[in-house]
């Protein structure tokens, strides 16, 4: 099992990412090139976290160009699993695999402290390890991850059980003090109608080691990894 | 020439008519406009160190972990394992005077091409903030532009801000001091140098087009600034954080070719600087056609490519026949990069624009031969009577000190700013120092930046010994031994005999203190003439230290960590209150003796501390400054979200002095019952007094009868945003 991590000229989380798949978890990995095309050898694919192409304009709106994100559609559309962190998250939703959008933060500041997620779904890929309503601690690093969605596909969102995590306290409650950033019903990670995509504003990666401030992200790197021997078994 | 011409030439290159003279004899004619331009740039304050540079000689500058003393783009020291540290630290703060957020951008996008241009990876950045009080909207207006320039740079180019210092004072007002200090890492095998000392080398410039911005400012940052200022706009420069990151991924793999002789960072001065001083270094010669350097605009002249600051430019030099395989790692990035010179044997600077010839100036004159000035000096007069204030309500005076700018919280701040990127982050900012991971190993580097502009006011000599000690405490708190140093020396203008003064006293405190306590300083920088309308600021060294643990299980935290942990102070309180910031928050004049500093104290006191937290025999360790000693045991209390209880704090000062004094060479720890007999052991062995203070737990701050106070009420006053 091999995760792909891509790299956008101005990605810096793809080596935070590496280290949690490798040297954390000492599994398989290649970076990905924007530029490439083929990632039939890839099992995960990750988008990390950055600022792909400078993003002075909106956050992916030109990675979504990028020839690689023609192959990760098709990967998504064969039912590949598709992680998007941070900035990666902002390249799903221009690319149109995942909806809503993520706006500047309410504070019109940028954001980086750790984060308390409550885990709303058990049963994807992502989450299969974690319990329903368990809190995870994850930091957050971003200016524009305030998610919105209009009505009817907040709607659509919430009856399909798409939306995998939101900002809560440390006790698990969905409040305004939590939601670090203004989203709508303190949305952190939604996946796709098909469950194999996942984004999320948080960065699991930055929470894999005791000594970097907790473990917790590895719920997620270790779900994704489990669900894909049970594929492959 | 006319006199009055030449004195209006000279005016805008900011050199003198001695120093004209100096040039004409030196070159045998007179210089045209883009030699005098040259001249005024290279023979700057900034580049040329010219008030400062026979000053610096007296600091230590080698040590047996040193492998890059200053001179080139930073410093790099040893950390074993094969692995050096690169860093330096640098001022941006007449830019940011201007225009705070390309300023402070820009301040951290140059430092960091300082690293890189080394071939280490930057992987933490630390920032020294100065500003003027909140309740002026100037101030806030450069305080709120800073704080963004630096988060939007660092935050896109992916490199963390971890630490550093932020400091209110009336005498930064409208003159904010901007020092951005960055930490590389590298294998000593791939550490680099910019030295050109192969004849036939190809020179590429690469990165950014050249544009108009930021002519004049290597210039502009070594004259005062007055109410004209604001029409320099156009010498400042923006910055492009993204094209940053593709510069820096490009040259670490340039690094990795065998045909890239060198790299160099374009800074203040531009090319300029970088061509000339990458040529000088190396002992050869350059020629270099401004016309194959792209531009942002028509009509440019060769003065104004030669002295363009545009950012995010670097010079590579390449073996000839190795330019394929340096293209294709420019298109691998899709960098834009031009061939424009040539390095050439001889010690000269020849540039052409075209066919054209436009300056042919002899290398060491530009660079060596910069006449020094020796201001005179002269101490100011001083009331050594230290004021002093009645302590009355010391609960309610804490809580008002806990939510005063100088001390509260700085999380609003480095929230804005990525901390973690990278994923080394181990101690984060807001703690006496911050500690980061060595990737791939379990050693740490501990850094810090520190100064006290106060006690430097009051003696510079004795204030620059302190930001050092402090430095160093900082560093042993969290279980690191300091390795190394580098200096940011903020001054207002040298011709004033009194700043000179304090530029000289403090260099031998830098120097005396560097010294003693076996540190070399591997970089620096100097800014001077920091001066608004006739009014200088504050003397301002900044201290940036870079410490090494071996074992990260051995680190310690400054947070109370377990209730019913024993705390002790250890080191000794005096009479001593001048300069602190108990008489400046009451707005006592600032006069007297700062603390005293006893390196001699301060070296048996970290030897002390690093043999205990080699031993894990602190579960805590949190350096007295700012404040005293209810401020340090309140933030140990607010850092770890519990309580303490401490019967009484006793000692033979006043209460004044015991609760806010500054005394210097004290920390507070913390240990588990059980490990009480080692710390007395430990402290007894090294003479370091020591004193029980209590126990942690609980719900409140209590100290003596006096002090009670919920957690949450502390943590309310602590946490009052700006």
């Amino acid at each position: 099992m091999r995760t792909g991590i891509v790299v956008f000229p101005g990605t810096w989380s793809d080596r935070d990412c590496a280290h949690a798949v490798g040297d954390v978890l000492e599994q398989p990995y290649r970076f990905v090139d924007h530029r490439e095309r083929r990632l039939e050898d890839i099992d995960l694919v990750v988008l990390p976290g950055g600022f792909s192409y400078g993003d002075y304009l909106r956050c992916g709106a030109i990675a979504r160009f990028a020839p690689v994100m023609e192959a990760v559609a098709a990967f998504a559309d064969r039912g590949g699993l598709v992680l998007g962190i941070c900035n990666g998250f902002q390249v799903l939703q221009e690319a149109r695999l995942l909806p809503g959008a993520l706006l500047r933060n309410a504070s019109c500041e940028f954001r980086c402290e750790w984060v308390n997620l409550r885990v709303e779904q058990g049963d994807t890929p992502f989450t299969r390890d974690c319990r329903p309503g368990q809190v995870l601690r994850i930091p957050i690093s971003h200016g524009e991850g305030n998610f919105y969605a209009d009505p009817p596909t907040l709607e659509a969102l919430e009856a399909g059980g798409q939306v995998v995590f939101r900002y809560c306290t440390a006790e698990g409650r969905i409040s305004e003090v939590a939601n670090p950033n203004g989203s709508l019903a303190n949305i952190a990670g939604i996946v796709n109608k098909r469950g194999n995509v996942l984004g999320m504003m948080p960065h699991p990666e930055r929470a894999c080691e005791e000594m970097l401030g907790g473990r917790d992200g590895l719920f997620l790197f270790r779900s994704a990894m489990r669900a894909l021997q049970v594929v492959a078994a | 020439m006319a006199v009055a011409l030449r004195r209006s030439r000279l005016a805008g290159v900011a050199l003198d008519e001695s120093e004209y003279a100096a040039i004409e004899a030196a070159i045998g004619r007179e210089p045209n406009e883009v030699e005098l331009g040259m001249f005024g740039a290279m023979w700057s304050e900034h580049c040329g160190y010219k008030t400062s540079r026979a000053l610096l000689k007296q600091l230590p500058t080698q040590g047996p972990g040193v492998l890059q003393g200053p001179g080139e783009n930073a410093g790099a020291i040893d950390i074993g394992d094969g692995l050096a540290v690169v860093f330096k630290i640098e001022s941006h703060n007449h830019p940011s005077a201007i225009e705070p957020y390309q300023g402070a951008a820009t301040g951290v996008g140059g430092i960091l091409r300082d690293v890189f241009a080394m071939g280490a990876r930057p992987i933490a950045i630390l920032d020294d903030l100065h500003f003027g009080p909140l309740d002026e909207g100037r101030n806030r207006h450069l305080f709120k532009g800073v704080v963004a320039g630096i988060g939007a740079y660092g935050n896109c180019f992916g490199c963390p801000t971890v630490g550093g210092a932020l400091t209110f004072d009336q005498g930064y007002s409208q003159n904010p001091l901007v020092n951005a200090m960055c930490v590389g890492l590298v294998s000593h095998d791939r550490l680099r140098r910019a030295r050109a000392d192969r004849v036939g080398d190809l020179i590429y410039l690469v990165g950014a087009d050249t544009g108009r911005d930021g002519i004049h400012g290597a210039t502009f940052a070594s004259v005062e600034m007055d109410e004209n200022s604001p029409s320099r706009r156009p010498a400042v420069q923006v910055g492009n954080p993204f094209l940053e990151k593709l510069l820096c991924e490009a040259c670490l793999q340039l690094n990795e070719l065998p045909d890239v002789t060198a790299i160099q960072d374009l800074g203040a001065a531009g090319l300029t600087s970088a061509a000339c001083e990458l040529a000088h270094r190396g002992g050869r010669g350059l020629e270099i056609d401004v016309a194959q350097v792209s531009r942002r605009e028509r009509g440019m002249t060769p003065y104004e490519v030669m002295l363009s600051e545009s950012q995010e430019r670097m010079l590579v030099l390449v073996r000839e026949g190795g330019e394929a395989a340096v293209r294709r790692i420019f298109d691998r990035f899709e960098l834009h990069a031009d061939r424009i010179g040539i390095i050439t044997s001889g010690n000269r600077v020849k540039v052409r624009d075209g066919s054209a010839p436009v300056v042919d100036l002899p290398l060491d004159v530009l660079i060596d031969l910069v006449p020094l000035r020796s201001p005179p000096a002269i101490r100011p007069a001083r009331t050594l009577a230290s004021p002093t204030a009645d302590l009355v309500e010391p609960q309610r005076l804490l809580l008002d000190m806990l939510s005063s700018p100088n001390l509260r919280s700085r999380r609003p701040v480095y929230r804005t700013y990525d901390h973690q990127v990278l994923d080394n982050t181990v101690i984060g900012p807001g703690s006496d120092a911050a500690l980061l991971r060595v990737p791939g190993t379990n050693r740490g580097v501990a850094l810090t930046t520190d100064g006290n502009h106060r006690y430097v006011t009051l003696d510079p000599y004795e204030g620059t010994r302190a930001a050092v000690a402090e430095a160093a405490r900082n560093l042993v708190c969290t279980g690191a031994r300091p390795a190394a140093v580098t200096n940011c020396l903020n001054f207002g203008n040298p011709q004033r005999p009194e700043v000179f003064w304090q530029l000289q006293e403090s260099l031998r405190g830098l120097a005396d203190a560097c010294r003693e306590l076996g540190l070399p300083v591997v970089s620096g920088n100097v800014s001077l003439y920091n001066e608004t309308s006739g009014r200088s600021i504050p003397p301002t060294p900044v201290i940036g230290m870079v410490g090494v643990i071996d074992d990260l299980d051995h680190r310690c935290a400054a947070a109370f960590q377990q209730d019913g942990d024993l705390v002790f102070l250890l080191g000794e309180s005096r009479e001593e209150l001048a300069g602190s910031e108990f008489l400046a928050f009451l707005s006592q004049p600032l006069s007297g003796k700062p603390p005293l500093v006893d390196l001699e104290h301060e070296s048996r006191l970290q030897a002390a501390l690093l043999e205990c937290t080699g031993l894990d025999v602190l579960r805590s360790a949190h350096d007295v400054s700012d404040g005293g000693l209810l401020v340090t045991l309140a933030e140990s209390v607010l850092f770890g979200s519990r309580g303490l209880r401490s019967p009484a704090v006793v000692g033979s000062v006043s209460a004044a002095a015991l609760y806010f004094g500054e005394s210097q060479g004290r920390v507070v720890v913390s240990v588990a019952p059980r490990r009480v007999p080692e710390l007395q052991a430990v402290m007894a062995r090294h003479r370091i007094p020591l004193q029980a203070l209590g126990v942690v737990g609980g719900e409140f701050f209590q100290v003596g009868p006096e002090i009670h106070i919920s957690l949450s009420t502390l943590r309310e006053a602590w946490e009052t945003p700006f």
